[in-house]
């Protein structure tokens, strides 16, 4: 029945894309219509032929396929996020490498949100995801709630990021940073995501252990809290249901904030809190020792979920927000240093009594050099949002050396240390291929972090003083071409930083890649081998 | 109901229930007797790695791996 009801939808939905591709008004639109016209032909076909096929009886273990899928993604996204990455930063220092061929397609403009989506929602995104379904079932001992619906998630998930993707590179955007897909693929992103918390809290309300680990709270928190900004955020009137053009509800500094209130907190929730849930369950595992304190867990969860929501203004400081909204964003952001070196803290001393292991365990030492970043990136936060840092540092590259440190540093270090601690795991393996290639990969990244944060620093407060520089008569000293001309050499190291740490990544997924075809199988379980005697 | 309602709800009772609740919640998390249950939470990872515990609460009968490769795995291909 649930078969011939899902051809239905299928058919409908094969038959709007092809009228959608007909009558589309721009590319970008007429491509996004050819792509789910092609997903749901397919889907039909895949259907029709499943039709008879009997089903095989409903399965009682933890639910590990999807997982799986999400590890292979989150390793494919990264790589094609950071070399997106390294491309622009090239870009930046060549402006030659914007092709006169691609005018229009590839040029800095097009692939900057590329680049920004696929490291942020398509790596960290996936990551988030996959190790979520991972850890709520481990932590509630229950399967995944809602069967093939994790499937739907997954593959939904990854169907935005290709629309979200190909529409930055075909101009359909709605120039909002960290938001910019159009209205029908935010629609679509919103079934994908109601569907997810379904799944975790179905998961969660099925959990044969009575206590919900701490970790889950993170990820209901970064599930939930993204659902609403999203929705808020994104509410918009198309021109034309034919066509990716849209109208924002909000005008003027209204939309200025609200889109900060989004931008920030999609920092707080995904790269954060979420980011925090897998913290709070691989750190202790690798560790083999239960979490520092349970309780600095709770007051780090309250504290940062009560005062995240409100540090969004400091992105508006000596704007036309009224002095009140930033001075709250400000002060909200100051206080937000404590909780986050509290987590930090307790990640770290979680540690004590096993110091040693920094020095042989390479996963260890990933998780450490990432909780490490998590505390100097949430201690620069706060200080770069004082209004009078801000006025030397807004506007300049040390905004950009912000981010990458808590980027790469932060969330790219702790999936790394995610991804090695999953995939012997998840495809039964003894160990690892290579402990060794984890250290070259560990400095590599750690090496090209370093490179990028301190040049961007350097960059960034030498273009922030040149821009406020006057000569005795009031008049500005440099026009805005001499510190672009000033920056060239830091734009060099920046990039390659950037390649040091894509390479990094290429190195992991040799590793993985090799465990999973190369490295010893697991000796079966001993339960298994008493029911054989 | 104009804007300036909806501010004085907030900067009064609204921010006192949300200051009272954060507070609370900082305090509940140190009660009488809290020690136990969270050194109990905090062992919460290192138990149900590999399955859900089986209904039937026998020792030997490990929930049946349900996908391809952890069942081919287990018989050897």
């Amino acid at each position: 029945m649930w078969d011939w009801f899902k051809l239905a939808i299928l058919g409908i939905v094969v038959l709007v894309a092809a009228l959608a591709a007909n009558w589309a008004r721009d590319l970008a639109y007429q491509v996004h219509a050819l792509i789910v016209f092609a997903v749901a032909a397919g889907l039909f076909i895949w259907t029709v032929r499943g039709l008879d096929e009997e089903k095989p009886p409903a399965p009682t273990g933890y639910s590990d396929g999807v997982v799986r899928a999400g590890v292979i993604a989150t390793a494919f996204w990264g790589v094609v996020g950071f070399l997106v990455g390294v491309f622009i930063a090239f870009q930046l220092a060549f402006p030659v490498l914007n092709f006169e061929w691609a005018e229009g397609y590839a040029n800095f403009g097009r692939l900057r949100p590329l680049h920004t989506s696929a490291v942020i929602f398509a790596f960290g995104g996936n990551a988030l995801i996959c190790t979520s379904f991972y850890i709520v079932q481990r932590t509630t001992a229950a399967r995944l709630w809602g069967g093939n619906a994790a499937w739907f998630v997954f593959w939904g998930y990854n169907l935005f990021i290709v629309l979200a993707a190909t529409g930055y590179l075909l101009g359909a955007t709605q120039s909002k940073e960290y938001a910019e897909p159009e209205w029908y693929v935010d629609l679509w992103l919103t079934v994908v995501w109601v569907v997810y918390l379904l799944i975790y809290l179905g998961t969660i309300m099925r959990r044969k252990e009575p206590h919900i680990y701490v970790a889950n709270w993170f990820f209901l928190s970064f599930i939930v809290t993204v659902a609403m900004l999203h929705v808020v955020n994104n509410l918009s009137l198309p021109v034309s249901i034919w066509g990716s053009r849209s109208v924002t509800a909000f005008a003027g500094v209204q939309d200025a904030m609200t889109q900060w209130w989004y931008g920030h907190n999609a920092v707080g929730f995904f790269l954060t809190a979420g980011f925090l849930g897998m913290m709070y369950y691989f750190v202790p595992k690798q560790a083999e020792r239960p979490i520092f304190s349970y309780k600095l867990s709770i007051i780090h969860f309250w504290a940062l979920i009560f005062l995240y929501i409100w540090a969004g203004p400091h992105h508006l400081h000596y704007t036309a927000l009224p002095d009140w909204a930033s001075t709250l964003g400000m002060v909200f952001s100051v206080v937000l240093w404590m909780p986050s070196w509290g987590g930090m803290i307790n990640g770290l001393m979680t540690l004590q009594g096993a110091w040693d292991k920094i020095r042989t365990d390479p996963i260890i030492r990933m998780m450490v050099i990432s909780l490490g970043f998590y505390g100097m990136s949430t201690f620069e936060g706060p200080m770069m949002s004082i209004r009078a840092v801000n006025s030397l540092s807004h506007y300049t590259d040390w905004t950009i050396g912000h981010v990458h440190s808590g980027a790469l540093g932060w969330n790219g270090m702790i999936t790394f240390a995610a991804l090695y601690f999953l995939t012997p795991r998840l495809w039964n393996r003894e160990r690892l291929y290579s402990n060794v290639l984890i250290s070259w990969h560990f400095w590599l990244a750690t090496i090209g972090i370093v490179l990028y944060a301190a040049s961007m620093w350097v960059t960034g407060i030498m273009e922030g003083l040149m821009w406020r520089e006057v000569d005795a008569q009031g008049f500005l000293v440099n026009s805005f071409a001499d510190t672009v001309d000033a920056k060239f050499p830091m734009y060099i190291v920046r990039g390659l930083g950037g390649v040091m740490y894509l390479s990094g990544a290429l190195i992991m997924c040799y590793n993985l890649w090799m465990t999973v075809r190369r490295a010893p199988a697991k000796q079966p379980l001993a339960a298994t081998a008493v029911a054989a005697e | 109901m104009n804007y300036h309602i909806l501010r004085e709800i907030a900067d009064s009772w609204v921010l006192l229930a949300l200051f009272a609740f954060f507070i609370g919640a900082g305090l509940w998390a140190w009660r009488p007797g809290s020690r136990g249950l969270h050194a109990d939470a905090a062992q919460v990872p290192f138990r149900h790695e590999d399955g859900p515990p089986c209904d039937k609460g026998c020792e030997s009968c490990a929930c049946r791996a349900d996908d391809r490769w952890a069942f081919e795995t287990e018989n050897g291909k």
